[in-house]
């Protein structure tokens, strides 16, 4: 088989892993080497739906012993199977990482033979790229679960990143579709992860040349959509794993069936991409935003509001602590106005130890002001001219796509159009709170 | 207030030449109605006034500036003369004006009229080296690897640090089409050069099999379900494309690479 074949089958059967970022360290080519990693992360390009791609994303091998229902890689899936040698993907990466098309390599691979070959398998291309290629590019590598610790902690310091996907949310979902795998096998390596992380910040203290491991941390992956787990179920879940696993990113991947099983999604199905872009937006509220899971939905809101996003619909159910004074208003209370981002409120802080701000300068600090006029105030006064009316505050408030999925249910459960006029009079909070709340 | 003349001062081009109009503008009390670079494309029905580059005057000027506005200041003024900003001698020239009369707080001073068009300006070429960072493909001809790009801004002296530790030990070269110049770099030195008529060679075999490869890794790497130009288009705008192996450079290549000029590609040369 030529290269050529073996990449488009190692690239197909890896492209379900959603992770490519190249983020969290910041490192110099070794003397005599070659590569870098930039802390912010760098895109090299956009793939045609969308998604950054900025590491060579491959399978060793898509080869597996598993028989998982959801993974196109099972065992009792026909499909044409290939095994890079490690030296061979090892020269791909350097020769690709050289035309500047990647930031380095994600490896993954399917479990070939058992966990431990398949780990030692692993750990050779990276062994090759770091030692003879003296590579110092990013790489992200994954965690085989059920392989030895040791090995785990070889992969370890060799790679930047580490991951274990936890795949289904709930362990009864695992043990439905993913028989080989326990919720132990996976957790195991992600807390043996963790201690080893924190245990090389003291030793980096101690001694300054002490080998680096996993320096960017480590992420996980679910799947959403293949199972009945709420979005709140899976909040938590996140919640969760950021706090006792310290994890730099939670990732999620919307469902697409590829597998006809009585237990899953029927062929078809869409993906849903709606859900999965609301959880990534309720992910950020919880790693930059200071929100909590329980803020975000309860027991009785297990879903999110599909018309708006989380921080807004946070805020239409939180009138009562809106509109927030710019000029006064703490960072942390900046952060929770819909339009107004982090860079927005750091901005804000920044320029109003100079200057009393205006609804100008804050459209110049990058504030959305189309969004942020219906809960914010400068100087005590609101926007000159806003009027709150029913149409305006849907249309500000949601994008055009939310806009017309939310006229597309309405006219199904044929609501009658409702009209509300507030006429010249200034609106008060009740009036915005009805006319956005009531409706949505 | 100083008074504004209707007249144009006329400078070489250079960082020095606009400290020194900087210079001129205090001396005479003064703010001219724009200030022009040699080549300039704009027409103007004013009287110009050459303003000469005098090192002294530029570096008294150069010096007090961390003095009176600080480090960061100067960094946003070297920064913001590398911009696309249309009139961006003449915003460099208000901005320092501002500078001096508020000090180091300038750089706070987000919203002031003087200030942010040359932050946002700035904003924008930051953005664009950072998004090259990633777009730059460059081709391996022998040992030496060759990139072409089209910036608005010009972006080379913000390149330069990422790729020379990045590729230590390569020889590489990037060429802006757009502003003629390029970063030359040889183990372990780099320059920016200006550049006329230079053309790429033909790719050989290997390269045009690393193209291949990289292309199937590319049209592989898609999930056919989610599929989503438009998102794409917003990461990445269009106008990058023409450049990337991935996207659209296939069609030019015969028209865009085809004669490689003897003169054009001699490292030894340039330097």
């Amino acid at each position: 088989m030529d290269l050529f074949e073996k990449l488009r089958i190692l690239t197909d059967a890896a492209k379900f892993d959603v992770a490519c970022t190249s983020s969290g360290v910041e490192k110099t080519a070794a003397p005599g080497g070659i590569g870098s990693a930039a802390s912010c992360g760098i895109c090299h390009t956009f793939a045609a739906d969308g998604r950054c791609v900025s590491l060579l994303k491959v399978l060793l091998t898509n080869s597996c012993v598993y028989d998982c229902k959801y993974c196109v890689n099972r065992r009792s899936n026909d499909t044409p199977r290939a095994v890079f040698t490690p030296r061979e993907l090892a020269e791909l990466t350097i020769q690709f990482y050289r035309r500047n098309y990647i930031e380095g390599l994600f490896l993954s691979s399917g479990v070939y033979r058992n966990p431990d070959y398949t780990c030692e398998q692993m750990i050779e291309v990276l062994r090759t790229l770091r030692e003879e290629y003296r590579f110092s590019g990013y790489i992200h590598a994954k965690a085989i679960p059920g392989a030895d610790p040791r090995l785990i902690d070889r992969l370890g310091c060799l790679a930047d990143r580490m991951s274990i996907n936890i795949e289904l949310p709930s362990r009864e979902s695992l043990r439905l579709l993913a028989p080989d795998k326990s919720r132990q096998s996976i957790f195991a390596p992600m807390g043996q992860i963790r201690d080893r992380i924190q245990d090389n910040s003291t030793e980096l203290v101690r001694y300054r040349g002490a080998p680096r491991f996993a320096p960017a941390g480590q992420s996980t992956q679910m799947i959403v959509g293949a199972t009945p787990d709420t979005d709140y179920q899976i909040l938590k879940l996140t919640e969760g794993l950021y706090r006792k696993y310290s994890l730099k990113r939670v990732f999620f991947s919307a469902y697409i069936p590829m597998a006809s099983h009585e237990l899953l999604p029927a062929a078809g199905t869409k993906p849903p991409l709606l859900r999965e872009h609301r959880l990534y937006q309720a992910d950020w509220l919880l790693r930059y935003y200071q929100f909590s899971a329980g803020e975000l939905l309860d027991e009785e809101h297990q879903t999110f509001n599909p018309f708006v996003d989380p921080k807004c619909n946070w805020a239409l159910n939180h009138m009562e602590l809106f509109p927030v004074e710019v000029n006064r208003a703490a960072y942390e209370t900046l952060l929770r106005v819909p339009g107004i981002g982090v860079t927005g409120a750091k901005r804000i802080l920044r320029a109003r130890r100079q200057s009393r701000l205006d609804f100008v300068g804050l459209k110049r600090l990058g504030v959305v002001l189309k969004r942020a006029q219906y809960f914010v105030t400068c100087d005590g006064k609101r926007l000159e001219g806003l009027k709150i009316t029913q149409d305006s505050a849907l249309r500000a408030l949601m994008s055009d796509r939310e806009l017309e999925l939310y006229q597309g249910s309405r006219r199904l459960f044929q609501a009658p159009e409702q009209l509300s006029l507030f006429g010249d009079r200034n609106p008060t909070q009740e009036d915005l709170q009805k006319c956005l709340t009531g409706q949505i | 207030m100083p008074h504004r003349p209707n007249l144009n001062y006329l400078y070489d081009g250079s960082f020095e030449g606009l400290l020194c109009c900087v210079f001129e503008s205090y001396q005479r009390d003064e703010i001219p109605a724009d200030i022009l670079p040699p080549d300039s494309s704009q027409l103007s029905f004013l009287p110009g006034r050459e303003i000469g580059t005098d090192p002294e005057r530029a570096r008294r000027v150069l010096r007090s500036i961390p003095e009176k506005m600080g480090q960061d200041a100067l960094g946003l003024v070297k920064y913001a003369f590398l911009t696309c900003l249309a009139q961006k001698e003449l915003h460099i020239l208000l901005f320092l004006r501002r500078g001096y009369q508020c000090g180091p707080s300038i750089c706070r001073r987000l919203t002031d009229d003087a200030v942010y068009p040359v932050q946002k300006a700035v904003q924008h070429l930051t953005r664009e080296a950072h998004l090259l960072k990633g777009f730059i493909r460059f081709s391996a001809y022998g040992n030496l690897l060759a990139a072409e790009i089209g910036p608005e801004n010009f972006v080379l002296p913000l390149l330069t640090e990422h790729f020379c530790r990045r590729f230590p030990e390569e020889r590489f070269l990037i060429h802006d089409t757009a502003h003629e110049m390029a970063l030359l770099y040889c183990p372990h030195k780099a320059a920016i050069l200006g550049t006329e008529g230079l053309t790429m060679p033909l790719p050989d075999r290997e390269e045009q099999d690393f193209r291949e490869l990289w292309r199937t890794y590319y049209n592989t790497i898609e999930v056919p379900g989610r599929h989503n130009p438009k998102c794409r288009m917003s990461h990445m705008p269009k106008r990058y494309w023409a450049y990337m192996t991935e996207l659209g450079r296939e069609e030019k290549e015969t028209g865009r690479l085809s004669a490689p000029t003897s003169a054009a590609f001699s490292l030894e040369e340039k330097r």
